[in-house]
């Protein structure tokens, strides 16, 4: 077959390749809609987006998680007992779903990964028109769902999410969290330590190699030297890992007298039953007892852990011994329908879907900057952590840290940790351009109502 | 036309109406009906269609044809990725530098992996490969390189992303701030609704429908050329090859070269699509998944790349979301018991089960259609009575 260029062929391939580059103007101009922002609500009711791990290996707080998302959505919709619409401060909500239209919700599985955390959120954005993303079990899966949300010009409310970097360099204009971060943690943490284990300590860290790992380990290293301690070494450990015996020999001759594990999940389960096997709490050190600090602490790990928490401290952002009203609403309507007592990672979904619907009542809209300016600088209480602020500068919520122990002698299966020491919300307050927060550089940028 | 015979003229039309009325072919059910559920025709899931479409077709230059299985060809996407999201936060929005460089780096390093890796065959090579696709993934998940160089360059498990204080050095004034190609956001879409249908055009999924088509002449090309002759010959019997003076390693290189380019072009498109590259990108069951789309389809085929492709991504992002809440409406008309007792069995299927669905779906095409679903194509037009040569759908697989 032969090809001869003609002057005809040229002037009619120019005819086309012209009007295809013209085409784009056409849709450009049409791409801006009806809509006065992103999947805005028409019908009599509104498409509520849970994005949470149904399988990998957060799976088991992903389902719990979305337990708490049906039950919120249940009792926006008026069913059940109501749970913390009853105790909440702010009374906007009736139970009659959101600005009087029938809260339905859309799921989608993370996998615990970026890319299928942002396709699943997509696909919930642009097939089932959801205008608020909810929920998530790790930091690299929230900032990568936060960024999209901000770009589609929804709103994204973080679930479990304990990097400093979501509301600090990642910060978005469309990304709220109600969960505490690294920094939090150790704030609250130090002085427990300070006065469970004495100021001239000395800690060899272990640490997940990742995002959340770092920030975890910087954030606990500078508290604890701040108080006197001495970070002997700090070793990072794959976070694919399941054995941790060879990281833990090098600690017996290190001279430490405390281990720090900035793990998480399976990896913390991991390295606490490796340590204790190696007889690391029976040892005596410097003259004194060594010691093992989880810094984040979960009750799904607590139970994988068994036996082997007794006694080690770490904190938590809610638990649910937590004695408020708030606490004891949900706690109460979460046990009569699931039959079990909730996570703190089901909890923070719950508050985070309640707060959403309140601030879109509040504002009179569900347009995305009218809700974020309604979640700027609130103030509630009743939703299980205490008073609570929802900082406008960097869209953390600020409220009091849970330092919570191994449980000695648990009761029952739900029964592993107890709560030593409530730090009030002064102590783990930080100025929004902290260095480890992404300095003065971090900004929030400008709300996106898309569209 | 083109240079191409009828035959496979037939077939690249049938790519380009494939993708030119995709919106349409996907939205097949109206907008509230209660079917619109299988709809996939939305930009995300368009996109996906055509860019893992790009990376089966690449993949099917080496695998189809020198029969060399590469179990590391995520390696290539995940730097493409990477070096477009660069090229978003050096240069600006323009996805054009970006393509350009992912397919150069992915170009280069698949120069050095398959340099090394083509020493040997068989499961030795499929070794190999993986082995460098897990190197990089650890790589880019630690950010260990950076972390030697004291920047961020791939920002570990967050994943890269663009920021706005990002340099950025050709972003004017008045430049969008998502990915475009010259002032047309990838974003943008037109909607057109016809009675209670709705039907969306999206202008990212064009964009990249474009290079599939563009991507899928190529592979006939090679297909049909002497070069593909030769990786042909590799396939077949590599020691008579040897045997008759050829070497074949320049051969299997070359086309190493260019499966793991395609590849990086895919990784671009991924990119510019949605502005962040992360490492799971480049983690090995990524790497199975395209072996497990270019077997499904049809190794060896010119089109059972692209069908695979888009079978798997259809399976994964609309049986993922059937949750049991949605089964419980649909059998909801049956007797409780009934109605239980079949929600229980499919949503082993279905939701987080779904893996068991392409499970069920790969094994049964292995073993009654070796030749993927193209061979379930022929088989049906030889049924009907249609010449097999005629339909276009088909196409000669390469041994």
């Amino acid at each position: 077959m032969t090809n001869k260029l003609t002057r005809r062929g040229v002037l009619k391939s120019g005819a086309v390749a012209g009007a295809g580059v013209a085409l784009p103007t056409i849709f450009t101009a049409s791409s801006a809609s009806a809509q006065a922002y992103t999947n805005e609500p028409t019908g009599s009711t509104v498409t509520l987006g849970f994005n949470v791990p149904q399988t990998g290996p957060y799976a088991e707080e992903g389902l719990d998680e979305l337990r708490a998302q049906e039950l919120a959505v249940e009792h926006l919709n008026g069913e059940g007992d109501g749970g913390c619409l009853n105790t909440f401060t702010s009374k906007a909500l009736k139970g009659n779903g959101i600005l009087g239209k029938k809260v339905q919700f859309v799921t989608g599985d993370t996998q615990t990964k970026s890319d299928a955390a942002r396709a699943s959120a997509k696909s919930m954005i642009e097939k089932d028109g959801a205008i608020m993303i909810n929920g998530g079990s790790s930091s690299g899966v929230a900032i990568a769902v936060q960024g999209l949300c901000q770009e589609a010009g929804v709103i994204f409310m973080a679930g479990l999410t304990h990097s400093n970097d979501t509301t600090g360099k990642d910060r978005k204009a469309n990304g709220f969290r109600h969960f505490f971060n690294a920094y939090m943690s150790a704030a609250a943490l130090a002085p427990v330590l300070k006065s469970e284990y004495g100021a001239d300590r000395r800690a060899y860290h272990l640490t997940a190699d990742y995002t959340w790992g770092w920030s975890q380990q910087e954030s606990i290293a500078a508290a604890t030297e701040a108080m006197g301690w001495e970070t002997v070494n700090n070793v990072l450990t794959p976070l694919a890992a399941t054995d941790f015996s060879s990281y833990i020999t090098p600690v017996l001759n290190s001279g430490a007298d405390v281990l720090v594990l900035n793990h998480y999940g399976g990896n913390m389960v991991n390295s606490l039953t490796n340590a204790i096997q190696f007889g690391l709490r029976d040892k005596m050190v410097n003259g004194k007892q060594f010691e093992i600090v989880v810094p984040l602490y979960s009750e799904l790990m607590a139970a994988g852990a068994g036996k082997n928490v007794q006694g080690v401290l770490g904190s938590m952002n809610y638990n649910w011994q937590l004695d408020n009203e708030g606490s004891r609403a949900f706690v109460k309507s979460f046990g009569e329908k699931y039959g079990r007592p909730p996570s703190n990672s089901a909890q923070t979904c719950y508050a985070q879907t309640l707060l959403y619907a309140d601030a879109c009542e509040r504002a009179g809209t569900f347009n995305p900057c009218g809700v974020a300016e309604a979640l700027e600088g609130f103030e509630f209480d009743g939703l299980g952590n205490g008073p609570t602020l929802y900082r406008a500068d960097d869209h953390q919520c600020f409220k009091d840290v849970l330092v919570v122990k191994g449980k000695e002698n648990p009761t029952n299966e739900y029964d592993t940790l107890e709560i030593v020491d409530q730090t009030p919300v002064a102590q783990v307050t930080y100025a929004p351009d902290h260095p480890m927060f992404g300095g003065a550089e971090a900004s929030l940028g400008t709300c996106n109502p898309g569209a | 036309m083109l240079g191409l015979n009828k035959k496979d003229f037939n077939l690249l039309m049938v790519v380009v109406g494939l993708s030119l009325f995709a919106p349409f072919i996907l939205n097949i059910f109206p907008k509230d009906s209660a079917m619109a559920f299988f709809n996939g025709g939305y930009p995300d899931l368009m996109q996906r269609f055509a860019i893992f479409g790009i990376f089966a077709i690449g993949f099917n230059i080496l695998f189809g044809l020198t029969g060399y299985l590469s179990f590391g060809h995520a390696a290539f996407l995940g730097v493409g990725s990477y070096a477009a999201v660069w090229m978003f936060k050096l240069l600006g929005y323009n996805v054009v530098p970006g393509l350009i460089l992912s397919v150069i780096v992915a170009g280069l390093l698949s120069v050095v992996i398959g340099y090394v890796s083509l020493r040997r065959s068989g499961i030795y090579f499929s070794i190999l490969t993986l082995a460098f696709a897990q190197m990089m993934y650890s790589i880019a998940y630690s950010d260990l390189f950076g972390r030697w160089l004291g920047i961020t360059l791939t920002n570990g498990e967050t994943g890269l992303q663009v920021y706005s204080n990002d340099p950025q050095i050709l972003l004017g004034e008045n430049s969008p701030i998502v990915p475009h190609i010259f002032g047309l956001e990838m974003n943008a879409r037109l909607t057109l609704p016809i009675g209670p249908w709705e039907f969306v055009f999206p202008v990212g999924y064009y964009f990249s429908a474009l290079f599939l088509v563009l991507a899928f002449y190529l592979s006939i090309r090679i297909f049909r050329s002497p070069f593909g002759l030769m990786l042909r010959a590799v396939k077949s019997n590599n020691q008579r090859m040897t045997y008759t003076g050829l070497n074949p390693r320049p051969y299997t290189l070359a086309a190493f070269i260019i499966s793991g380019m395609y590849a990086g072009l895919a990784g671009g498109l991924l990119a510019s699509m949605d502005p962040l590259a992360g490492a799971e990108r480049m983690y090995w069951t990524e790497s199975g998944a395209v072996v497990i789309m270019t077997i499904l389809g049809g190794v060896g085929t010119l089109i059972g790349p692209v069908l695979g492709a888009g079978t798997i991504k259809y399976m994964e992002n609309i049986i993922s979301k059937m949750n049991e809440k949605l089964l419980h409406e649909w059998f909801g008309f049956l007797p409780d018991s009934l109605e239980y007792s079949i929600v229980w069995v499919a949503s082993w299927f279905t939701g987080e089960g779904w893996h068991m669905t392409q499970g069920v779906v790969f094994m049964l095409v292995i073993i009654f259609l070796p030749g993927g679903l193209v061979e379930g194509g022929q088989r049906l037009a030889a049924r009907f009575g249609a010449k097999s040569n005629d339909t276009g759908k088909t196409a000669q697989p390469a041994e």
